[in-house]
Parts: C-alpha cells; structure tokens; sequence
C-alpha cells in the first residue's frame, strides 16, 4: 500500500481533527468498560487455557514416547503443534503483552513469562510491543513491515534481492521461530557492524538468544527424542517434534501477516507523523493499520485473537477473550467516521496477504502496466533495472514518483 | 576429610536428573507442570485448599484449610499470610491461627467482615471449598513463653480474639462433650478481658463461656452497647490483681495505644498485637523513594514517575511511554500511585499486596502520595 498522505483520496481526509480526538475518547470509554468489567471470569478463562495447554503438550509428549507406531505419531504430532500454536499466541505473546498483569500473579505475568520459542521473552516484549506497537505501519520506523527482508509497501525501495522475496517469505515462514529471534536482535544491522563496535546490549541480547535456542533444541531435538529410545522412537519423535515447530511456525508467521499486510491496509509517512501524536492520532493510526480475520472460535482461539488484529492494536493490554466481545462496538466507531473496517476470512487475508508479497516483488508499477503486448518490453526493463545497478533504479524509481505525483494531481483536481 | 567434602554420588545422580527434566520442560519448570496435579504437594510454592467455611457470626466465619506437605506447623497464637483471589485480583492479608494442634493437620483462620473490607467480605460470604490459595509459614512474636505456667490477662477487642483462641484451645481444647483438662495447663491462671460492640457480634463467645464456666478462665466479657467503651483505667477494677499479671493484647490500635500508656505509667508488662496496618490514602503528588538508587523526589500528581526518574537523572527501563508496551514496568513496594489516562488508583501496602510488590507501568502512573519503587 502506498502511504495513506499519498494516495489520490486519503482515507482520513474527511476527520476534523476534533473528530480525531472524539474517536480517541470513545475508544477509552469502551477501554474502560472492560477494565471496570474484567475479574473473576477472566482470571478463570486464562488459568484454563493455561492448564489445558500443558495437559495436551504432557499428554501428546508422552503419546510421542511411542511415536514409531504410525497413530502415534499423528495423534502427537497433531497434539504438539495445537499445544505450542496455543501457547505462543493465546498465552505468551498475550500475557506478555501485559493482559493479565492485573491478576497479580507472578506466574501470569508480562514481566516473568517466557514462551516456548526461539526468541527470548525480553527481545520480542521490545521489538514488539514497543517499537511495532507504538509505531504501527509507519514505512522506516515499524520493522514488521516486511521484517528488513521484504518490501511489502510501495514506498519501500526496490531491489533486486526483493525478486526473491516469495521465496524468502516461505522460507521465513518454516523456521518462523528463528527468523523473530534474529529480527529481535536486529541481527542484520548488528552483524554490518564490525565485531568490537558491537554494542553490550546486542552482546548479552545476542548471548541469551544463543541459550534460548539452545535449550529450546536440546528438549526438543535431543531430550525427547532420547527418551523415545525404549520404543525404538527416537528418529519419529525427532521428525514429530520438527514437524510441530514448522506447523506452529507456518501457522504463527500466516497469522501475523494477515495482521498488517492484506491489500488495503494503511501505511503511514514517516515525516507525516506529527512529533507529539495525539491519543486521539494514535487510535486512528492503528485502526486502518490493521486488518481482522473471521471465522470460528476456535479460529479465533488458535490465533490467540489476533484474528482481532484491530481491537488488538487498539487496546494491546485488554483479556484477549474480550476483543471478540467489543468488536461490534468497534465497528460501529468505523461506521459511524466512516472508517474501513478491513476484515475477512483466513484465506482471503492470507491470499492477499501473498499477492502483496508477489507484487511488490517487483519494481512499482511494473506488473500493472504488462499485457501480452507489452511483454517483452517489461521483461526487457526488468533485466535492466535487476542488472543495471542503483544509479538505474534510482532513475525509474524517480520517474515513476512523477508519474504517479502527476495522476495525484489529476486525481485530487477531479475529486 | 577431603573424602567428606565431595558431592555424595546419590545428590549427584539426582542434580543430573533434576537437570535432564528440566531440559524436558524448558522453558517452563517442572513444577509449572507438577502443579497442574499436585499443587499441595511437597516442594512446591506453600499452598493450602479450603475445606470448610463454618459461619460464627452473620459477618464472621472460620475458613478450615488444608496446607501444603511443606507446612511447618504454628505455635499458638501466630498467624500466617495468606493469598487469595478477589474479582480475579490476588490480595494477601494476615490472620491469626484459631486453633492449637490438630489431629487431621488441617489449619484454620476466623475472619471478620470489616466494612469495605475486600477480602474479609470474601472469605466470609463467597469463599467456597475446593478454592486454592496460596499461603506463606506462620509468623509472629505474640505466643506464650515456653510451657511453665502462666498468670496471664488476655485483653481482646473485635476480631483481636483471634491469637487468643489459638492459645486457649491449645492449653484448653473444647470438644462436643465441653472443655477438656489437661495436665500440662492445669496451673495457667488467666482472665479474659474481651470487649465487643455487642454480644452477638462476638465471635468465639460461645468458646470463651465454655471454658469460663469449666473454671479454666475467667471471662470478663464487656460490650459497648450495654457497659460503654471500655476505659482502660477500669482494669484496676475489673481485674484486680492485674500488677501481677503479663498483659497481652490484641485489637484496633486506639485501644493498644491506650493499654501502652496506662502499663507504662503503672510499669507492667505487655505484649500487643495488631493487624490492621496503617490503610494508604491517596492524595495528589506525592515523594517518590527509589530505593536501590537511593534517590528521592518530591513530585506532583501530573508528572509520570518515569518523566520525573530520568529528569533526574536515574537509568530507567523504559519502552513506548505512553502505556502500552509494559517495557518500563517496576515493582512498587508501597505507596499510591494514578494512573494518568483513567485515574485509575494502584496501591502497594505491604503485608497486603505481594511481597515483591505490585508491579506498575511507570511511564502513565503519577504519584498519589509517598512511594516507594524497587529500582
């Protein structure tokens, strides 16, 4: 998507800035009547999906142990995918978004959870509640657009290592896990960095991931599979616990895609941004920033209701099983300014979701403008500006900038 | 002895073990999983499961809870801290212990609904058996000395009856069939002073009278509605050998202050207790203490605690600032603190709140009055 201040007609265009800040108060208010509402019924729902994750990954583990006889290793493999899947998105990407610090239980907590993951508890709260979090789509600023090795917005600059960009998305999608762990780390720019320049922080960052990783593959890759010997288990288990990984993996990375990369989810200027941002600013930001997903409860569930992606954004620190219970109120906000509220069902958002990724693969404007005719033509400034280096680049990107500068010109004197 | 100094093999073998499971659960513990079964059982966080509510009053009750396999066991008169969940919200107060030695190794506390009281009201009227709470050892100085006789008063107030009873029916167990004699209390000389604000609202009265008319104590029972408050220079009259006995006391804190100054002035002896702490009142502003950076400011009630930390020149964690990444969460292990978007108030009271203190995020939290953050 191209940023929303460069678009023919800006989809916040038509909000007074007192509107603005009337949405931001009426976002609180429906904030506040979940605070006012959230106990007992709360705390119960979260304890029981606690407890029902670590029954079914005990008792799935344990079927595993036999996991050389065939329904065996389905039923386990099946069990362990469901029970990490839950608990990496209903529990700890929840819990450490603070949902449930107000029940005082240190067990529950945003400041002593640590999920069964790659990347450690400390490197995600930061690269995600802080940094995507508060600077939700704004192109330069939020790394989740794209992670730093995609270009999933018009504004971000073409490259010839984006054509393989589908390729590197399914990749990134397999080892999901380790992909957040080395974007914690910013492992791209740090590794630029020549060795003794490296910060302390990226240091003991880079030290804790290391032995997160580790531990995650010893239980795994060596604990499990170990104790699988007696059966003559041991390879099965190996391949059911690497299965599950890549399932939690697959699943977790099409999920969050369909957070904020569906075509027709808003982006935003950096130099757009007004330094001191409203509440009100803020609120708006995230509404168009994000898109839903519909379907099922459990759906909702095994997304962690991301698949709430909006009401998330909005209010990342509400019970997670709450989102569900104001959407309605939430929409009704969309209609009333006349705001798109981007939902739709799993695969319509995860097919969008690749199309951007298929598109922005290459330069801007050049799958548009290619038919048949035009073929060979396309292919040829395709070669050129693949093989020509940035100087080339620099030069269609900047033509194409006026070309679309001149029909958002003709466009705005239309409307 | 070198030989005595190496590990045994057995503790090594099980450290070995203990390593290989842990390297099965990580990132989790085992106990995260143990729990799940067992949560009473030995080695885990102390626990206790409620297994009666037998109401004593309209707004009091005794709460029977069996403890965990590590409780170490009271002495009459302590009392322990438990934790319980109230709307989803975990408190923790301090309640006495009602009982001596049980047979069945069960423990129980009688609590008082006070008014507005949160968790008294809970325990009394909606705690229900099968609820699980978490509990801390039993504590406290206020215990008879040794097993020598003693000659002793009991001055009580309210709920203040609460030690008392535990070491009463300690030297003096009540059954169905009345109060029973024991040998090794047969030469305690004690009176009861217990005052209420009217008789029906006394609990345990019914357990005092019994042991009165037994002849194992002597009650002085006095209710407000009926003989006025109590006066402390009454004592005299009431007790009248009361120089030569050791005072012990337990109630609200007007009555022990009172009590503190008539036995300092007449140079007796005297043992009080008290539970109700000192409740935090939220006011605008307020100092802030960080304790381990030994810095103190003095702030208004505008001003987040981070802003006002960093101004002055203390290293926060710090993340969004405006509320919603959890980044700059710190304990607040007293105090009063507002949330800035909603006026939302968090209080840390020690004693009542965990004893690590309430986490806050400090980038929309001002100061309601003094605090102090673990920072």
């Amino acid at each position: 998507m191209t940023a929303i201040t460069k678009k023919p007609v800006n989809p916040t265009a038509h909000l007074s800035e007192a509107d603005v800040e009337q949405i931001g108060i009426e976002l609180d208010a429906i904030r506040q009547d979940v605070i006012d509402e959230r106990g007992a019924v709360d705390a119960a729902y979260i304890r029981k999906v606690v407890d029902v994750q670590r029954k079914i990954e005990l008792g799935r583990r344990a079927v595993l142990l036999a996991s050389i006889f065939p329904p065996a290793w389905v039923a386990g493999t099946v069990g362990l995918s469901v029970a990490k899947i839950l608990e990496n998105m209903e529990i700890g990407h929840n819990v450490m978004h603070g949902q449930w610090d107000w029940m005082r239980d240190p067990k529950i907590h945003s400041t002593t959870w640590e999920w069964d993951n790659a990347s450690t508890s400390e490197g995600w709260k930061h690269s995600h509640n802080q940094i995507h979090h508060t600077f939700t789509n704004i192109v330069g600023k939020d790394n989740d657009l794209g992670y730093g090795i995609m270009r999933v917005d018009e504004d971000q600059r073409w490259h010839p290592f984006h054509l393989g960009q589908p390729l590197w998305n399914f990749i990134n999608a397999c080892f999901f896990e380790y992909g957040i762990a080395a974007y914690d780390l910013e492992l791209g720019k740090n590794l630029r960095i020549p060795k003794e320049k490296r910060s302390d922080a990226f240091k003991r960052n880079a030290k804790n991931t290391l032995r997160k990783i580790r531990g995650q593959a010893t239980k795994d890759y060596v604990v499990h599979p170990a104790l699988s010997i007696p059966t003559g288990s041991l390879v099965p288990t190996l391949a059911a616990n690497f299965t599950a990984n890549v399932v939690r993996n697959l699943w977790t990375h099409s999920v969050i895609m369909c957070g904020h990369f569906p075509e027709g989810v808003e982006t935003f200027e950096r130099k757009e941004i007004p330094e001191n941002e409203t509440r009100g600013q803020w609120y708006v930001r995230q509404m168009l920033g994000s898109a839903n997903i519909t379907g099922s409860r459990f759906m909702h569930l095994m997304t962690g209701n991301l698949s709430h992606q909006i009401e998330h954004h909005l209010f990342p620190d509400l019970p997670s099983r709450r989102y569900a219970e104001i959407a309605p109120r939430v929409k009704a906000l969309f209609e009333k300014y006349d705001l798109n509220y981007h939902s739709a069902s799993l695969p319509r958002q995860v097919g969008s979701a690749w199309h951007k990724v298929v598109r922005l693969s290459l330069p801007n404007g050049l799958l548009a403008d290619t038919s048949a005719k035009t073929l060979p033509k396309q292919a040829a400034t395709l070669y050129k500006l693949t093989t020509g280096g940035s100087k080339v680049r620099r030069a269609y990107d900047a033509a194409q900038r006026r070309a679309a500068n001149q029909a958002l010109i003709e466009a705005r004197q239309v409307a | 002895m070198a030989l005595l100094d190496a590990p045994r093999p057995s503790s090594r073998l099980r450290d070995r073990a203990v390593r290989f499971v842990e390297a099965a659960t990580t990132p989790l513990l085992p106990a995260d999983y143990l729990d799940l079964f067992a949560p009473l059982r030995s080695g885990a966080d102390l626990r206790g499961r409620i297994e009666q509510v037998i109401p004593e009053t309209s707004d009091a009750a005794t709460i029977v809870i069996r403890p965990g396999a590590d409780w170490a066991g009271h002495v009459p008169g302590q009392y322990i801290r438990i934790g319980i969940d109230v709307d989803g919200v975990r408190h923790w107060r301090a309640y006495s212990l009602t009982h001596g030695p049980r047979s069945d190794s069960r423990i129980s506390i009688t609590v008082k609904a006070v008014p507005d009281g949160k968790v008294s009201n809970h325990l009394v009227h909606d705690s229900r058996p099968g609820t699980l709470v978490h509990l801390e050892q039993a504590t406290g100085e206020f215990v008879l000395p040794g097993d020598s006789p003693v000659k002793a008063l009991f001055v009580t107030a309210g709920s203040g009856v609460t030690p008392v009873i535990g070491m009463l029916r300690n030297l003096f167990p009540v059954t169905d069939e009345g109060a029973i004699p024991l040998q090794r209390s047969k030469d305690h000389d004690i009176v009861v002073v217990h005052v209420a604000p009217s008789e029906p609202d006394s609990i345990f009265i019914d357990n005092l009278r019994t042991l009165d008319e037994a002849g194992m104590i002597r009650l002085v029972d006095r209710y407000d509605d009926v003989h006025g408050v109590l006066d402390v220079n009454q004592l005299e009259a009431l007790v009248p050998d009361l120089a030569e006995r050791t005072t012990y006391a337990c109630g609200p804190s007007g009555l022990l202050d009172a009590l503190g100054a008539h036995h300092e002035a007449a140079g007796l002896d005297l043992f009080t207790e008290q539970f109700r702490p000192a409740t935090v009142v939220a006011g605008d502003g307020g100092t802030l203490a960080l304790d381990r950076s030994g810095v103190t400011l003095e702030l208004d009630g505008s001003t987040p605690l981070l802003d006002a930390a960093e101004e002055a020149g203390v290293l926060m964690p710090s993340g969004c600032r405006m509320g919603v990444c959890f980044g700059c969460v710190l304990p607040l292990k007293s105090g009063a603190v507002r949330d800035l978007r909603n006026g939302e108030i968090t209080t840390a009271v020690p004693g009542e709140t965990d004893n690590g203190g309430v986490p806050i995020q400090t980038c929309i939290n001002a100061a309601a009055g003094p605090c102090h953050l673990d920072h």
